[in-house]
């Protein structure tokens, strides 16, 4: 006892002040994000007072800034999500499916695995030449809505891959061999038993894939979306504009208006991702609680 | 012989949520001693053992009332920081939890965060010697502590905690992860270390209370069924159920 | 029930489809790797590789043009650098905080806010640092370019939090509840437990979530297309304009560069360099997070 006390000094009070002022100091750490995001939000809401009207959404590009709108920005943004998710969706569910419920523990099957890991690294503007290069030159599909949708969807479809792989990991093994024992295929149990539980993790999955795309600029920057349009696509090969290019030409020019409809088309891509984040969420939530009560 | 209680237990309750999981302890714990409780799973063993270094403070949710005195001073009262109880009261885990440093390292792990100003050397050698490690480790001090096998991790553990020089050693089921000839060292260190500090020990293992403890409280639901010499209780239990469960009726 | 032949055909049909869908993640590597080389082996006949590592000036438009890489990989350094001074002590500090310190209600309140700021595109990002940062920074320093790479790197820096936050997180999450305990058992404090314990158990994810952002940061581009300039230079000063290595190739896209001129090939050789530099980080960083993923 006594020789205990000579030898160790905790020196608690310190030791414990210290562990406060940090305690503050990786607290803030956190407030210095939240404070950013409503700087942010604060700041676009600002600038674009009194430019966001139904003028503004139903309007085409103009020299004017009071006369400009994003109506083909819109209508190319949808019709480029479109050609995403029919793309990236079904290849990126079938990819997961193969790697988890097919594929054999193998040397190649890692490398896939890899590769998908990478993919998912690889920075978007290298996406946009590779779209430029494969998709308007070499398949010569040109500048427009059809080479644009599929170079977002080579971009997204790692996404989607690796959310569809943890979704589907999460199915229970037992339920697989239930459906074995009762005399499934293989292609049936995916179909009918490992599919339907993992339905929520995937949607969640897609539609966070769909944000990403929704709201990237860089890969159309090489495919050529135009940033001056006065005619709503009619086809997938005609030419395109979406939100984020159009709001990346306003924010370039040095006109304080323009500043401030690219401010009003930033709002408007915002609400577009609140929008689709919500739904993600409502699904998931709805779908979450079904399982449950199976 | 005069008995010297180190750690007092007084109507110690904890919930968790709605549930209460220990309702009501009473219980001396000698010096010098080892006092091993017993008890079939989920009968609160594990609960009791952290309310004596307040590690139940780090569950979410417990709530603990009831008062614990540790040679008189009561560690549930609001002066005392739990910090300062762990630093007098030391553990040792079910699964052996070395960091994944130098078996050096390990030991002197504790007293680095306490500021120990003696010669470090010296006091890592004394633990390892104490925790029956010492020969077998000592050409490898700068080797992880990953190497050793279970039952060496397990002395290590023991080591690193005696390293702090507690008055009181807390093992939660200490030897459960362990195969036979590790658990028999382990068990040997235990019996040589009670000359020094009082030791309570959770045990699943019946034989094992038998072999080694002094005194030996049965636990079941939270609640104190029995606390006395080893030798008496398990010879001449008093209560109906301690003699169903020491004979393995249940449990 | 026997399964008749045609089951089994429509069985190994569906297998096909499913590894062909799969394989097809490894054709869009290969190929990336071969749209950049084919033009890049055009631009390398003309511009030798000793000049393209060598050379000290990136002047595509200049009589004689030149052609070195190295202003432009400064440039992209100099803005990553900022970003990660920003991002490292950030988000390694709200990692420790939600791992270690955070109540379960408080990090349920934090997570999504740093999710949202993750979620937020770039351009938006963009629009913040060219409208918001740079005059702030003006402001306190006067000499400051309208286009420099410490607004740039400030604001992908902050972009970067969440991402080191959750993947350093993730690691420290790792670290099993024991070796916790047994610090706590030995009278250590939080902070000590973190920063003796937790931390060196978890530094390969940490680190690698340090590379993963690094290389993220490499390769972002609406930011510094926006923020950072579009001048060329060897400086470590990031008050000045620069140019990074992205925001050359967003340069020579929006301007109408006939195909197979010089200049629309040195796209592809800058691009090729990107995709080196981003490709080997990731291909580290995944490593170490799949290594200790199997560890623990």
């Amino acid at each position: 006892m006594s020789r205990r006390e000579d030898s160790f000094f905790p020196n608690l009070e310190g030791r414990k002040r210290l562990d406060l002022i940090f305690k503050l100091v990786f607290f803030s750490a956190n407030l210095v994000g939240l404070s950013v995001l409503l700087l942010l939000l604060g700041k676009i809401v600002r600038d674009s007072w009194g430019w966001l009207d139904m003028q503004f959404i139903t309007s085409f590009p103009s020299r004017f800034p009071e006369k400009a709108g994003i109506l083909p920005a819109i209508y190319g943004t949808v019709y480029l999500m479109i050609i995403t998710a029919l793309f990236a969706i079904p290849t990126g569910i079938a990819a997961a499916i193969f790697l988890e419920e097919y594929a054999k523990k193998s040397k190649f099957l890692s490398f896939i695995q890899v590769n998908v890991y990478n993919l998912a690294g690889i920075p978007s503007i290298v996406y946009g030449i590779l779209g430029l290069t494969v998709f308007v030159r070499w398949l010569n599909l040109g500048r427009s809505l059809l080479a644009g949708g599929l170079t977002m969807g080579l971009l997204v479809l790692p996404v989607v891959i690796v959310t569809a792989q943890e979704a589907i990991r999460a199915v229970p093994e037992s339920l697989r061999h239930a459906a074995y024992a009762l005399g499934a295929t293989k292609w049936q149990t995916v179909r009918y038993v490992v599919l339907p539980s993992a339905l929520p993790g995937m949607l969640t999955g897609i539609i966070l894939a769909l944000s990403r795309a929704i709201g990237e600029t860089a890969p159309l920057i090489p495919i050529g979306a135009l940033t001056f349009i006065r005619t709503i696509p009619k086809s997938p090969f005609d030419s395109f504009t979406v939100l984020p290019i159009q709001i990346y030409n306003w924010t370039s020019r040095p006109q304080a208006d323009f500043r401030a409809i690219a401010a009003a088309g930033i709002v408007v891509l915002l609400i577009v991702l609140i929008l689709m984040n919500s739904i993600a969420i409502f699904l998931r939530n709805k779908y979450q609680g079904r399982i449950k009560e199976i | 012989m005069s008995m010297e209680s180190v750690i007092t237990i007084r109507d110690l309750r904890v919930s968790y949520k709605d549930r209460e999981v220990l309702k009501g302890i009473n219980l001396d714990i000698y010096g010098n001693k080892i006092t091993a409780i017993i008890g079939p799973s989920g009968c609160g063993k594990s609960t009791l053992l952290r309310c004596l270094n307040r590690m139940i403070d780090l569950a979410d949710g417990a709530r603990v009332s009831g008062r614990v005195l540790l040679q008189g001073e009561d560690i549930y009262s609001p002066k005392i920081d739990p910090v300062r109880v762990r630093f007098k009261v030391g553990m040792v885990f079910q699964k052996p939890n070395p960091f994944p440093k130098s078996i050096f390292e390990n030991v002197a792990f504790g007293p680095r965060i306490n500021g120990y100003k003696g010669d470090l050397s010296a006091l890592v050698e004394r633990s390892l010697r104490l925790a029956g490690l010492w020969d077998e480790v000592k050409d490898r001090l700068t080797a992880n502590a990953y190497t050793l096998s279970g039952g060496q991790q397990q002395r290590l553990c023991i080591a690193r905690a005696l390293a702090l020089e507690p008055e009181v050693l807390l093992l939660d089921e200490p030897c459960s992860a362990l195969d036979p000839v590790s658990t028999m060292r382990v068990e040997e260190t235990i019996a040589y270390l009670k000359e020094r500090l009082t030791i309570v020990m959770v045990t699943h293992n019946i034989q094992q209370a038998a072999r080694v403890a002094d005194y030996t409280a049965f636990l079941l639901n939270g609640e104190l069924v029995e606390f006395g010499e080893t030798s008496r209780m398990f010879t001449v239990p008093k209560d109906k159920r301690t003699e169903d469960f020491i004979t393995g009726r249940f449990g | 029930m026997i399964k008749s032949g045609k089951d089994f055909g429509r069985e190994r049909g569906i297998q096909l489809i499913l590894a062909v869908a799969a394989s097809f993640s490894v054709l869009v590597t290969a190929f990336i790797i071969i749209s950049l080389f084919e033009e890049m082996s055009g631009f390398f006949r003309e511009v030798s590789l000793k000049e393209f590592f060598t050379e000290t000036r990136w002047s595509p438009l200049f009589n004689p043009p030149h052609y070195g890489i190295a202003p432009l990989v400064a440039g992209t350094m100099l803005v990553t650098v900022v970003a990660m001074i920003v991002s490292v002590p950030l988000g390694l500090a709200s990692a420790v905080y939600l791992s270690e310190y955070a109540p379960d209600k408080l990090r349920r309140l934090i997570k999504p806010v740093l999710e949202i700021l993750a979620g937020i595109p770039t351009i938006v990002y963009g629009y913040f640092a060219l409208t918001f940062v740079t005059p702030a920074i003006r402001a306190v320093i006067p000499g400051t370019n309208v286009f420099n790479a410490l607004s740039a790197g400030i604001v992908m820096g902050i972009m970067l939090i969440p991402m080191i936050s959750s993947l350093s997180e993730d690691a420290m999450m790792a670290v099993p509840m024991s070796l916790r305990e047994a610090a706590y058992a030995l009278g250590a404090t939080k902070l000590e437990v973190a920063f003796r314990v937790v931390i060196p158990a978890a530094m390969s994810g940490i680190v690698a979530s340090f590379i993963l952002a690094f290389s993220r940061a490499v390769g972002e581009t609406m930011i510094v297309a926006l923020a950072a300039g579009s001048t060329p230079k060897l400086t470590l000063n990031p008050l000045e304009s620069i140019q990074t290595m992205t925001g050359y190739i967003v340069q020579v896209m929006l301007g109408d560069t006939p195909f197979g001129s010089i200049e629309y090939k040195s796209v592809y050789a800058v691009a090729g360099v990107l995709f080196f530099i981003t490709l080997s980080l990731n291909l580290v960083g995944n490593r170490i997070v799949r290594r200790y993923k199997e560890v623990y």
